[in-house]
Parts: structure tokens; sequence; C-alpha cells
């Protein structure tokens, strides 16, 4: 496969995983602006700290409102990290590898531009809003499903995988990096109500609020939280979940190609500070440092897996 | 002025009967319910859409993709007429190869003095860099969109010869396999020779003309110059359905002699490049230094023998349009026959006597650019305002033989569907031949390309043209 193939597969999934996590953080916000309007305001900051866009925001608007921020989120063209933009990015590496896709992927991406170009033509209502939302994650999820159904498992697959759970990854980490300071035990909120608020809306953003409750966690505590986000590998958006599923990926391709690169040591050194640690043993490090030290690394190996299968040269 | 006669209508005769190929069609057609075809035609679009089928118009931003309309009616032509266009392609195509061949090396049709000497000398398509080179198989075209025009039952006239890139065979592909998926019953009626073979005739093609160094299963690759490329639709339709990689100049590299693709698995050499991708772009160490499209040294590795280019660099010389007045001497000198298929007349303007006749009566003749393509820099007389007709005879004083002239054909026509019905359109047809050391090989049918707008004689999808599926019946 060439290098451009492989990096075209490989960031046109990590823009489709982008897109999806950009619509649940705006949703996730969207709630507590509803629920809880005395905090939405900095809510709606945290939203776009994570996106990593504050900056391009504040320059063009004075106040984080929930009509702004929306609008910017989802179809300003000027901001990289504007769904529109994503979707964009997402069908052009498509377009670059359509080759490598079957049809059924192809026309998925396609048509996800084509009816997301169509529904953020004119400012989002709010009482279209959770309509909008909701499109932009079934469109990702019919792609997905043309993903598992129809593709070879082969390098083709691997790499498209490998770019959703490096994405996926440094989503959940951005939010818990951004919210940190809510999940520390010594925190100044710790039992009171603006915790719990604060604790549902992380979940809300990886999609985990009702299966953090069913799996029978019903303690909403910080080291709770904190410990299914980042190390239960059952949750699929979990750090732990998205590392292994980065290595089984890069274990396959290294069995198709005979032969392992340096980012197959990265990925494993990444799942090996997941595995076997307690969450206790994490706040001892710090949660903050671990979580950046989290996002270095993953960043890293995303780079690495750049080099080494010569995406760019 | 004497009332010139209605310009040939392929379905409808003078009488008002339908002619023999479309009369199967015709009696199934008469069974329809409108609503159904027009809602049929909306469905075109939608799946032209989600598959993609799009095109971007230079100079429009990347968001304007755009769709080349699709007209549900088909373009058909009997077993008989198609035997002999297949015929006379097959004679043009041959005479293209030897003709290029000749040109490079001995220059025989020059020193036998049937072609001025200054037409090749003076010719920014000519390439001396291809002198005293012959490409693996002697095949410098290999792939051919011959642009063909009917006028009456029996005159097909080339109109262009289109031997160094041609494009369109996707929508010709995509066109039946549109008409399959919406009239799968009418193709049950009529019995339509299939086109979906190429792609593999192509690979095959392709793969017959693979460089001597190649030992194994020839490697081929699909050159596009990227995604925002008018035609890119096309190139990745093609390296697909090949099964071979689609490649930009930023992926390849000159290693040991030889043109290797950047994989996953290190460098990968290739033995033949379709390319889709002008000469002038393709080495810039050769031709344009500015070109990021190409491969630095490819020109090298190429008269090295080792790897085959599609179509050949310098074939361009051969579809010119001033060449192209001398083809039926071009196919006589070579072929040592007639040329089957006519030529229309041409006036070289740059021959003081024809350019007195195209300035006394440009208003009845179409004036083309020597180098133009794509409907762009031409004048239909007939059609323009007394402003563009002065224009052209001041840029034909100023630079005429950068012009020829030619007749205003009465182009034959095919109906649409519209509103109220079917009306009367009319088309030409770019029928597809490949050529290899095995031989020449042409589809069956080609791409039909219709002006939608009545009366319009200009087809080009960049124009306001749109595409028809074109059938050549079975015996």
């Amino acid at each position: 496969m060439l290098g451009k193939t492989a990096g075209g597969l490989y960031w046109m999934f990590r823009y489709l995983e982008r897109a999806e996590n950009i619509a649940r953080l705006v949703e996730a916000g969207f709630r507590m602006a509803l629920t809880r309007s005395s905090i939405s305001a900095s809510e709606w900051e945290s939203v776009l700290t994570t996106s990593g866009v504050l900056n391009a925001f504040n320059a063009r608007y004075d106040k984080w409102t929930a009509k702004d921020v929306i609008d910017f989120m989802l179809r300003d063209p000027s901001n990289v990290s504007s769904v529109l933009t994503i979707v964009k990015n997402a069908r052009d590496n498509a377009r670059l590898v359509r080759t490598a896709l079957t049809g059924e992927v192809w026309e998925a991406v396609n048509d996800n531009w084509m009816t997301l170009n169509q529904l953020l033509a004119k400012p989002v209502r709010e009482a279209e809003l959770p309509e909008v939302l909701n499109t932009i994650r079934q469109h990702s999820a019919l792609v997905r499903g043309a993903l598992h159904g129809t593709m070879l498992r082969n390098d083709i697959y691997y790499f498209s995988r490998m770019g959703t759970f490096i994405e996926r990854a440094d989503n959940t980490a951005r939010i818990l990096d951004v919210k940190y300071y809510t999940l520390l035990p010594h925190s100044s909120f710790v039992g009171s109500n603006l915790d719990n608020v604060q604790w549902e809306t992380i979940l809300r953003s990886v999609s985990a609020h009702r299966s953090y409750r069913w799996l029978g966690e019903d303690d909403m505590t910080a080291p709770g939280i904190a410990r299914y986000l980042i190390l239960d590998r059952r949750l699929p958006r979990s750090l732990a979940f998205c590392a292994d599923q980065t290595v089984k990926n890069l274990d396959l391709l290294g069995e198709e190609y005979g032969d392992q690169r340096p980012c197959y040591e990265l990925a494993s050194q990444i799942r090996a500070r997941l595995r076997n640690r307690t969450i206790e043993e994490i706040f001892d490090e710090g949660l903050h440092e671990y979580i950046s030290r989290f996002i270095g690394m993953n960043n890293a190996l995303g780079a690495q897996i750049e080099t080494d299968y010569r995406f760019n040269g | 002025m004497v009332q010139k006669p209605p310009p040939f209508d392929e379905m409808i005769a003078p009488d008002g009967s339908i002619r023999p190929a479309y009369a199967a069609y015709h009696a199934w057609f008469s069974e329809q319910d409108p609503a159904r075809l027009a809602k049929k035609s909306t469905d075109a679009e939608a799946f032209f859409r989600r598959v993609g089928i799009t095109f971007n118009v230079y100079g429009e931003s990347e968001a304007q993709e755009r769709l080349i309309p699709f007209d549900l009616v088909p373009r058909i032509l009997s077993a008989r007429e198609w035997a002999r266009l297949a015929k006379g392609i097959e004679q043009r195509v041959s005479a293209i190869n030897a003709f290029l061949h000749d040109i490079y090396n001995r220059q025989e049709i020059l020193r036998a003095g049937r072609l001025p000497e200054r037409l090749i000398a003076e010719n920014e398509a000519f390439l001396p860099q291809m002198l005293g080179f012959t490409p693996p198989g002697r095949v410098y075209t290999h792939i051919v969109g011959t642009d063909i025009v009917r006028t009456g039952e029996n005159d097909f006239y080339v109109l262009e010869d289109n031997a160094r890139t041609p494009s369109g065979v996707s929508y010709m592909l995509e066109d039946r396999e549109t008409m399959l998926q919406m009239f799968p019953e009418l193709f049950s009626r009529v019995r339509v020779q299939q086109v979906s073979d190429y792609p593999k005739s192509l690979r095959r093609s392709l793969a017959a003309c693979a460089p001597e160094s190649c030992t194994g299963k020839p490697t081929i690759a699909v050159l596009t110059p990227g995604i925002h490329n008018s035609a890119y639709f096309e190139h990745s339709f093609l390296a697909d359905q090949m099964g071979a990689e689609l490649v930009e100049g930023h992926d390849l590299k000159v290693i040991d002699g030889h043109i290797a693709m950047r994989t996953t698995q290190g460098y990968k050499v290739i033995d033949v490049l379709y390319r889709r991708v002008d000469d002038n772009f393709l080495d810039p160490l050769t031709f344009n230094p500015e070109s990021m499209l190409g491969v630095p040294g490819i020109m090298d590795v190429y008269r090295a023998g080792n790897i085959t280019i599609a179509n050949a660099p310098g074939t361009g010389i051969a579809d010119d349009k001033a060449i192209y007045s001398y083809m039926p001497d071009i196919v006589e000198f070579y072929s040592g026959e007639k040329a089957i298929l006519k030529n229309v007349d041409t006036f070289r303007c740059g021959e003081p006597e024809a350019l007195k006749y195209v300035l006394d009566n440009l208003k009845e003749l179409v004036v083309k650019e020597v180098h133009g393509s794509g409907g762009y820099g031409m004048l239909v007389g007939p059609a323009a305002s007394k402003a563009e007709l002065e224009t052209f005879t001041a840029k034909l004083k100023a630079n005429p033989g950068n012009y020829i002239a030619q007749p205003t054909l009465a182009l034959s026509t095919v109906p649409i569907l519209v509103d109220k019905g079917l009306a009367p359109r009319h088309v030409d047809l770019r029928p597809f031949a490949l050529a290899s050391p095995r031989g020449i090989d042409i589809v069956p049918g080609g791409l039909t390309r219709v002006a939608l707008k009545e009366g319009s004689l200009v087809v080009n999808s960049s124009q306001g043209g749109g595409t028809k599926d074109t059938w050549v019946l079975e015996d």
C-alpha cells in the first residue's frame, strides 16, 4: 500500500472520530447550559479548550454564549475544529484513498459530508440542535458500520482503526485534562452538588453516563469516574481500551508485514502505563501530570506511526 | 438564402417513423409513465452525487463540485453502423501510432513531402527528447478517444483524435451502470453489447506494453495531479477498477534507474505508468521546472527502457488541430488505404488564401485554436454575437497560424427527456480505443455527449453539455 494511502486512511478516521467527539462535547455543554445556566459560560470555555480552539474563538467573540460557541464548533469554516471543516477533511482524505475503500464506505463518508453540508448551511436553531447532533453521530455510525461490514481485514483496516483509537484516546485525555481539577480528591467541591454535575458532564462527553451506572458504579466519586475513563478496559472510550486496540492493530499489521517498527514499542509502553495500575497510584503520581504525559506519548505515537509507515516521505 | 435541411435525427426518420435501431427502445419508452421517468431522472442525479461522479470546474472553489448532467434516453447504434465505425477507428489509431514512430525516427512522411516540415518543427507538442527513441511495444498512444460526429445516415466525421490523455471513459461506464440500475427490464428486452470489460481490457493492454526490463507481472499505477484536478474522479475510478495504485508525483522517486512508489513497506518499482498529467508537467528536470506534479528524472528512466509511460510523451503532435487537416494523408501514407472515416474540411488560417476565406465567411464557420481543448477559446460563427465576431477577426489577423476553421456541421440529434417528453438535441461520440502489441481493442459504444440547450452545438461538459448512455446493439 502507498504510504500516502495509509496516511489518508489514518487521517480520514481520525477526522471522523473527531467530528463525532465534538458533537458529544457540544451536546454535553448544551445540556449543562440548559440545566445549570449559572455555570454554562465556563462550561463553554471548557468545550473550546478541550477542542483546542479557545484562542481562535476569543479572537472573534468576546463572550462564551451558547449560540456563538455552538455555531463556531459546528459550522464555522474558519474554525479548523468545526464539525463542518472536519467532515470535509475526512471526505477529502476519503477521496484521496478512494481506491482503498469499498464503495459502501466511500458512499457513507460522502453522504455524511453532503448531509452535514446541507444541515449546517445555516445557523442551527436551538430547537434543531439535538436533531443535528444526533445526525452527526448517526452518520459516524454508518461509516463505522460500512467499515466493519465490508472492508477486508488487512493493512487498510488496521490503519483506519489506528486513526480512530489514537484520536479517541486523545479526545478522552483532553476532556480529563481540562476537567481534572473536578476529579481531585482534595477539590473544594467534594461532595457538593456542583461536583455531581461536573462529573456527569464528563461522563456524557464520552457517552458513558449510562454505562457507568449500569455497571453498578453508582457511587459518583472522583476516583471512581477517573478510574472508569482511564483504566476500565470495558469502556470503548477509555484510555486503556484505546491503547489496547492500538497495540492490537499494530500487532496485526506486524503479522501481515512480517516485522514490527519502533511505534510498536511506544504503543506497548503506553499500554503498560494503563495496565495493572490502580487509580490511587495515578493520583499519587498526580492526575494532571499523568494525563499530560499520556497526551504527549499518544501524540508521539501518532508521529512515530507516520514515520514508520512512510505517510509523508 | 437557401433553407438548410434539418439535422439528421438518429431516432426519428423524416417521415415520422422510428429508425430500426431505436424500434425496441421506442416501443418500451411509449409504455412508460412519464412521471416515473421524471422520477428516475432525479434518482440518477442523486446516485451520481452519492457515488461522487463529479468534476471540478477550473477557477471555481473546490466546494463547487459539479455533476455532468445525465440524460436517460440512450443513444443507439446498430451493430452494422458500429462495425464500420470501429474499423475506421482502428485504421486511424494504427496510423497515428505509425505516424508517431515515424516522426520521432526516420521522418519518412516529411521526406516524402506529404506533410510540411514546419508543422512538426514549430509545434509545441513535438518533443525533441523523444527523437530516436522507441517506446516499449512501439506504442505511443495507448488510449485514444476519437471524437466523432454524425451528419447523416452514413456520414461520420472525425472531429478530433484525442491521442494524448483522453478523458470521459468513467462516464461511459457509470452511465451504463446507472441505466442498468434504473431500468433492468429494458436490458432484458433490448440486447446491448456490454462495456463493463473496459477496465480489464485497459489493464491487459497496459500490461502488454510493459518494458522488457519487467519480467514478472507488471506493476501498473495511475498518475494523477491530485484530488483537485477536474478529472480526479475518473483517475481514482480507473485505478480502482484496474486494481492499480493511484499515485501522485510526490509518491514517486527514481531508485536504481527505476521509478518506484513509496509504500508502507518501502519503495516498490512501477513498470507501467498510466499518467493523467500533461507532458509539460511530467518531469521538472526535462520540461516545466516548476512542476510539482511529475517525477524528477522520469524521462531518463523512460529513455533507458525501464518504464512505460502511457500515453507516451510527445504524442500530442498527432492530435494537434493543424496536423488534423492532414490526417487523411497520414492514414493513407501508413496504411496504404483510403481513410474510412472522413475528416471535416479544415481551413488552416496560416495559409493566406484560407485566411481570406475564413474572414469573409466567419459567420458560417467554427474557429478553433490549434492547441486548444475543452471547447475553450473557440468561436461558433452562426451563434456568435457581432462583438464576438469582431474580436475573433482581430485575433485571426494578429495570429492566423494559431487557428483553424471548419464549416459548421449539422450535428445529428438524439432525443433527450424534457418536461414535455422527448426533444432532439445535438450529440457527438467519443469511442475509446486501446492500443498494444496485441492489437487494437475498442469498447462497443463510447461516451455520447449531448448539448442540452436547444439548438446548441457545444457538447463540452464545461459548457453545459451532458452525457448519455451509448448502446451498440447485438447483431
